[in-house]
């Protein structure tokens, strides 16, 4: 145990280090709650437009880049999988691979970006982009034109997430280079964790909002 | 690292997470009618269940996260549940 | 509630809350929850008194029926600042951030918060949020009210729409921190012993509102990120050019802003619950019954919210679903009511301010929550919607419900608070006077209503005159009311009597300790060993309980 680890001690309001790491993930688990509901605002616009202009939806929906969202969900389930690795890690008190699996982490999130901002563009060739450029192909304009005000708004608001994500999983992997984890005391990582892996699970409903629909004719 | 048994179980997720990501995409060619819209949510759903229960280990014994975890699916499905009382009504009983 | 270790009153070894340090970063950079209340206090007493200015003026201009005072533009700026300076500026937040923050860890045996920080951070938002939207609401304004309905707020008013709903959205985080802080608090950081069902009633109500706060405000966030989208675009969500539902936006809002009614007056009951236990000398009747019924109403306060849209065109089958869950909110609500009653039934009662304001709050919140049957009925509604009947029904919940008793509140912690007794007449005199002007004020809104005085409007038929100008000037024995407790309690301060740890003989871990308390609360961490409201029986006592009250 380095000396840091010596001196780690709980803060003045908590009995022990259990109990501060388990009211930190308590603290996660009830704003991850309160990110249900943000979302599930637009969630329920979703819902409500679907049940009036089913037909257009699935209209609008045919014309989004599946093999990107796709690729996507792939990339982030598996930097779900990294980000466990790396708490794993931390439990069993290995320095190392906490690093390379945190900064796994962050390069598999990156890649969503981009991947992400390669899809918009296609999008504006496409001419499916409110404001700056939509001329939709088939289906009810307005109704079309909702579809694609949802889909811009849920995956901006995720990308916000996501790249707030990226800089808390890349800090976590400075502190965890300096040896902030080696005595055993990780909760700051496994709310990390908590967080990615929320992330992950609204893409994965997004991906079913969006891109599946309205292919099979 | 050693390869112990939650790695194993980890990984095993992960495979399970992208078979159905399979699967969602193929069904979307698929001709199966008006299921096409609950399809996708389904699988959707078993996702989420696998990524909290296992990445977000809320497996093991009941605890105050699952109280929560479970809050905010209860509440989402009042805002989407009582909203769409007036959606899936307003046509035939307006008022 | 029976404490098993003894906690010295006077130590004179530690310093209290307000000695501990000196100087403005003291404050500014404090974790310490009761120093964040205390600042909660000064936010939100100060935007009281801004939106009260704003509902002086209106009521100023509905003394004429030609409502000459102020332009027709003016009014809707008055009204639109008058409700979002109120709502989100001082109801939501009054009681939970000020007593709330002070007393939720005092009252469970605990040191602080679970997250000091981010308490502190919550009262930065607050204040952040505040200020921008005092700002621009005096520049400019907004003419929207405060419901921001869609497509006027999107796409017609000519306002600082965009900052204002941006204000609210910072606020609403703030809200969340600290109900997030304060679940957490109540989960993890109870007093050995301190088990839920000896929890004080104010700490569940506390909970029950913080689950409203956490679970309620990120869809407002969400709804008004929409409205600002289509705005600033020009186009959106809910635009019905394009083929959107404006509706969807109400839909949206109140899922809020209903269960904001619950944030609002969910506190207040706890307060009261205290008071009526402390001041009938009894424990509070069916303690378990009003606990659960704290919760439920916080939940059912989800499943009612469509009854502000009876007739905006949502779908009658959907009107009658909502109409039937806000008549089931009212089975828990009158439970309180009851058993509040029942725990003066045969108590040692005495009328300190308190008391009466807490009695005040009894009445009035039972007056606001039976016309709320009466507007939750879709046939009545659709005579009264949007008149000032809806205004005087909720106006009798927030104003007379939710400021009675956060009045009722103050004055009976401001001795642990501030370690001074306040001057006991004058608080009576100040709560008579809050019945009395609330009655004359708000009474007379329930007749115009009924006969048709629609909301909203600077200007009336001459025949509604009568009850305009008896409720004008109800407002201004109100004003006195709401002016007169700053004056007494500001000179209790610097003169008051120095209070002792217990000045009336209440139970509660609180009241365990010195007044005003220790930096970290507890000399030694409490032992909690039995259910709270141990008040002695009254039928065992020949005699008044002695040294109820001290001697002023």
């Amino acid at each position: 145990m380095s000396q840091r680890a010596a001196a780690l001690k709980p803060e003045m309001q908590y009995a022990d280090l259990a109990q501060q790491g388990e009211t930190a993930q308590l603290g996660m688990w009830i704003f991850l709650a309160t990110e249900v509901l943000f979302f599930g605002g637009m969630m329920a616009a979703y819902l409500a437009y679907r049940m009036t202009y089913n037909a257009d939806f699935d209209a609008a929906a045919k014309e989004s880049v599946i093999w990107i969202g796709s690729v996507n969900t792939a990339v982030l389930v598996t930097s779900s999988l990294t980000m466990v690795m790396a708490i794993h890690a931390a439990a069993e008190r290995e320095r190392q691979p906490i690093v390379y699996f945190l900064l796994a982490t962050a390069a598999l999130g990156l890649i969503f970006l981009g991947l992400k901002g390669y899809e918009y563009v296609e999008d504006y060739n496409d001419a499916v982009v409110p404001v700056l450029n939509f001329h939709p192909k088939e289906g009810n304009p307005g109704a079309v034109e909702l579809f694609w005000l949802f889909y811009f708004y849920a995956t901006l608001l995720h990308a916000v997430h996501l790249t707030i994500g990226i800089i808390l999983v890349f800090f976590m992997a400075v502190r965890a280079k300096r040896g902030a984890f080696d005595a055993g005391y990780y909760a700051p990582l496994e709310v990390v964790g908590l967080y990615w892996s929320f992330v992950d699970t609204v893409w994965v409903f997004l991906f079913a909002l969006i891109y599946p629909i309205g292919r099979s004719g | 690292m050693k390869l112990g048994g939650q790695i194993v179980t980890f990984v095993i997720a992960w495979a399970v997470l992208l078979l159905l990501l399979g699967i969602n995409v193929l069904l979307a060619y698929q001709p199966i009618g008006g299921l096409h819209g609950f399809v996708p949510i389904g699988i959707a759903a078993t996702q989420a269940f696998i990524i909290m229960a296992i990445f977000m280990k809320l497996r093991g014994r009941p605890s105050l996260k699952w109280v929560f975890a479970g809050a905010g699916f209860f509440w989402l499905m009042i805002l989407l549940g009582l909203s769409s009382t007036d959606y899936m009504t307003r046509a035939a009983w307006p008022l | 509630m029976t404490v098993t270790t003894f906690i010295p009153a006077k130590s004179t070894a530690v310093k209290n809350y307000l000695t501990a340090g000196f100087g403005i970063r003291s404050w500014l950079l404090t974790t310490d929850h009761k120093r964040i209340g205390l600042m909660f206090f000064g936010s939100v007493t100060f935007f009281f008194f801004i939106g009260g200015a704003a509902a002086t003026l209106i009521r100023l201009d509905l003394l004429d029926p030609a409502g000459r005072l102020v332009q027709p533009d003016m009014y809707n700026r008055l009204f639109t600042m008058h409700g979002v300076v109120m709502v989100w500026f001082f109801l939501i937040p009054s009681i939970p951030t000020t007593l709330g923050n002070f007393f939720l860890p005092l009252m469970i045996g605990a040191k602080d918060l679970a997250f000091p920080r981010l308490n502190l951070l919550s009262w930065y938002l607050f204040n952040a949020s505040g200020i921008l939207a005092v700002y621009f609401l005096l520049v400019g304004g907004v003419d929207t009210g405060w419901t921001f309905y869609t497509p006027l707020s999107s796409q017609y008013a000519t306002g600082h729409v965009l900052p204002a709903a941006m204000a609210v959205f910072v606020n609403g985080f703030s809200s969340i921190l600290t109900g997030l802080n304060f679940i957490v608090t109540t989960h993890r950081l109870r007093a050995p012993g301190m088990t839920w069902f000896r929890l004080p009633l104010f700490v569940w109500a506390i909970y029950a509102t913080s689950l409203v706060m956490v679970l309620a405000t990120p869809v407002l966030a969400m709804t008004l990120a929409l409205m600002s989208m289509e705005r600033f675009l020009g186009i959106g969500l809910f635009d019905p050019a394009i083929g959107g539902d404006p509706l969807l936006f109400q839909h949206l809002f109140w899922f809020y802003s209903h269960p904001a009614v619950y944030i609002m007056i969910l506190p207040a009951m706890g307060v009261v619950s205290e008071v009526i236990a402390c001041y009938a000398r009894k424990p509070v009747f069916g303690y378990r019954g009003m606990a659960y019924a704290l919760m439920s109403i916080a939940v059912i306060g989800f499943f009612v919210w469509g009854h502000h849209m009876f007739v905006t065109g949502m779908s009658l089958y959907s009107g009658v679903v909502f109409s039937f869950m806000s008549f089931i909110v009212a089975v828990p609500s009158a439970i309180k009511v009851f058993n509040w009653i029942a725990t003066l039934h045969k108590g040692w009662i005495t009328f300190d301010a308190p008391m009466l304001y807490a009695l005040g709050f009894v009445g009035l919140f039972t007056t606001g929550g039976v016309t709320g049957l009466v507007v939750a009925t879709l046939a009545a509604d659709v005579h009264l919607h949007d008149t000032y009947f809806v205004i005087a029904h909720f106006h009798f919940i927030m104003v007379g419900g939710t400021v009675s008793a956060y009045f009722a509140g103050l004055h009976y912690w401001w001795p642990k608070i501030t370690g001074r007794l306040y001057p006991e007449m004058w608080a009576r005199l100040a709560a008579i006077l809050t019945f009395t002007g609330f009655n004359f004020t708000f009474f007379p809104q329930f007749i115009l209503g009924y006969l048709g005085m629609p909301r909203r409007y600077h200007a009336y038929p001459p025949e509604f005159q009568v009850w305009n100008v008896l409720s004008s000037a109800g407002a201004s024995i109100l004003a006195i009311a709401y002016i007169l407790p700053l004056a007494y309690l500001g000179w209790s301060l610097l003169y008051g009597k120095r209070a002792g740890s217990n000045p009336w003989h209440a139970t509660g871990l609180e009241w365990m300790t010195s007044s005003p308390p220790p930096e970290h609360n507890f000399v030694r961490t409490p032992v909690v060993t039995s259910a709270p409201y141990a008040y002695p029986d009254p039928e065992t006592l020949a005699d008044e309980p002695a040294g109820r009250r001290p001697q002023a």
